[in-house]
């Protein structure tokens, strides 16, 4: 299934013999670290990233650009776990069907954890991939840090590495 | 030169670390020791089929039918919440993959700079500002993360669970920030289930006692006795814990915050959580948004394989989200279990023997995470 994303993806993207798809990036290129941007929990214990950008990515990519996405994510947290009206009525109209609407229903939450996986994938592939980074998303560890998965830097001022990211083993 | 390995799908909630047990292909997840669990569900349904049995048939013909109707769904209700406090995932924080662990590991030692060898390095912890209070973050040796505000590590399962509240025993779980409204609800429409249970047998007893007269009434209806036995013990019970959740509750506490006093007494300060009104912490508490599980348990452990497929459609109770970018290393974390020590973190190599020592008060706290010193079974002594 991999192939054949890869051959739809294929005219789309300037491709460079090196990088593929990701999958291919991780498995050609050379993970040279991984940084970990940590929890702020300067509001409390609302999930939210510290915008400290980490010295090791220094000469990898500019600042503006990560400290972008860090707050875009942030504000998807915000949304997600905001206490609001939309999040009283849910959680009232659950109780009511004693939490049975959870099974045939996503809450606000799973969609907004689709949106930011959604937003990784694209960040990753426009920004972070053709720079030899990678952004894992923070629930895949337990929203505890955001991952930046670091390789070897090929001088790729010049080529573009493509991103066609393995989607097809994302959301169906 | 890729070979496809076929190999039996495992599914992560295999190969997770910590003491739960897991059912259903990785759905359903509780602790290890279910035997007070097991209790519960006993009394609750074997009393309420008492009711249904001898009560509700004389007190459907001879007051009201909607008696039954309204004591089975409060029923229903009450089963469905302890089965969703049961079965649910507390809200347990995954272990450190060994790159963030090693990464801790670094920022610790430069935090410390140079210890001299014979002294203890300073304990682990890591001070945040929440509302203009100073919260303390304890380094956690066996999960091996720094635990988020409120989280504590439960020792009778052996995970870090974020809110932790407490773990009882007769639901078989620990109860923390994914199922506590759940466990609330538990409690609180138990109470209301035994006081309505209670309640009808009384009356059911007298009605009955005018026609029959009282000895004669127990005769026809033995199961009454032992309902009344039931309900008369379980009743104080309930109510007390109802009560002390709603405080906990209102004040935006868990019970473990209330138990080692964090946030009462002089020198303790505030509770930096607490909006200071009681409905809007009632209604975070309650109405919150609801977390999702961030342990994957159903989803398929990653194989080396490019054509291994990734993870299918989780239940609604897991995490949703598919993997989009499978970029974890194919390192499990359980592969390195507690006891570990790894060699590759060579400077903590010659700490070792210091987090040892360390390790085993950790794991007693909170004081809660064991049976013998649960709440309910102080609540029971002091109500």
């Amino acid at each position: 299934m991999d192939s054949k994303v890869c051959i739809h993806f294929l005219p789309r993207y300037c491709i460079s013999p090196q990088f593929h798809n990701l999958q291919d990036m991780q498995h050609t290129a050379s993970l040279v670290t991984k940084v970990f941007i940590q929890r702020d929990y300067s509001d409390g214990t609302v999930c939210r990233f510290q915008t400290k950008f980490p010295t090791e990515l220094d000469n990898r990519i500019e600042r503006a650009l990560l400290e972008q996405t860090v707050k875009t994510l942030n504000s998807y947290y915000v949304e997600a776990e905001k206490v609001g009206g939309q999040s009283y009525l849910e959680g009232c109209l659950a109780c009511a069907t004693a939490y049975i609407v959870f099974f045939c229903m996503e809450t606000r939450y799973e969609k907004v954890l689709k949106k930011i996986s959604g937003y990784i994938q694209e960040q990753n592939e426009k920004i972070y991939a053709p720079r030899g980074l990678l952004l894992t998303d923070p629930i895949e560890r337990g929203m505890r840090v955001l991952e930046i998965s670091v390789f070897e830097d090929r001088g790729s001022s010049g080529s573009s590495p493509s991103s066609s990211m393995s989607s097809c083993s994302t959301a169906r | 030169m890729s070979a496809v390995m076929i190999t039996r799908k495992v599914r992560k909630w295999e190969k997770l670390p910590g003491k739960n047990t897991f059912c259903c292909d990785g759905r359903v997840m509780m602790a290890r020791q279910k035997g007070i669990f097991y209790l519960t569900l006993f009394l609750i349904v074997g009393t309420c089929s008492l009711f249904f049995a001898f009560e509700c048939p004389y007190l459907a013909v001879h007051l009201s039918p909607a008696i039954p109707v309204f004591a089975v769904l409060l029923f229903l209700f009450v089963m469905a919440m302890l089965l969703r406090t049961s079965f649910s995932d507390p809200g347990v924080l995954p272990r450190a993959l060994p790159e963030e662990a090693n990464f801790i590991e670094m920022e610790i030692e430069a935090a410390n700079g140079n210890v001299p060898s014979g002294q203890r390095p300073p304990p682990r912890i890591r001070n945040v500002q929440i509302n203009n209070q100073i919260v303390k973050l304890k380094y956690c040796y066996t999960c091996k993360i720094f635990r988020p505000p409120r989280a504590s590590h439960c020792s009778i399962c052996d995970n870090c669970v974020d809110r932790f509240d407490h773990h009882c025993p007769w639901v078989g779980n620990c109860v923390g920030k994914r199922n506590y409204r759940y466990f609330y609800l538990f409690t609180l429409t138990l109470s209301l289930l035994t006081i309505y249970i209670f309640a009808f047998n009384i009356v059911h007893v007298v009605m009955r006692s005018v026609d029959s007269g009282f000895l004669k009434t127990l005769k026809e209806t033995p199961g009454t006795v032992l309902e009344m036995l039931v309900c008369f013990f379980t009743l104080w019970s309930m109510v007390g814990l109802t009560g002390f959740h709603t405080y906990l509750i209102s004040l935006n506490q868990t019970t473990n915050e209330d138990i080692k006093g964090s946030w009462s007494g002089k020198n303790r300060g505030q509770n930096p959580y607490s909006h200071k009104n009681i409905i809007k912490n009632c209604c975070e508490v309650l109405c919150g948004p609801t977390y999702p599980s961030v342990l994957d348990r159903r989803g398929l452990m990653r194989e080396d394989s490019p054509a291994f497929a990734a993870s299918e459609g989780p239940c609604s109770l897991d995490n949703p989200v598919a993997q989009t970018t499978k970029t974890t290393a194919p390192l499990i974390p359980n592969e390195h279990t507690p006891d570990d020590v790894k060699p590759s973190i060579a400077a903590s190599a010659e700490k070792s023997p210091s987090p040892k020592e360390d390790q085993s008060p950790a794991p007693k706290i909170p004081p809660l995470a064991s049976p013998e010193t649960d709440v309910e079974t102080s609540i029971a002594k002091n109500h």
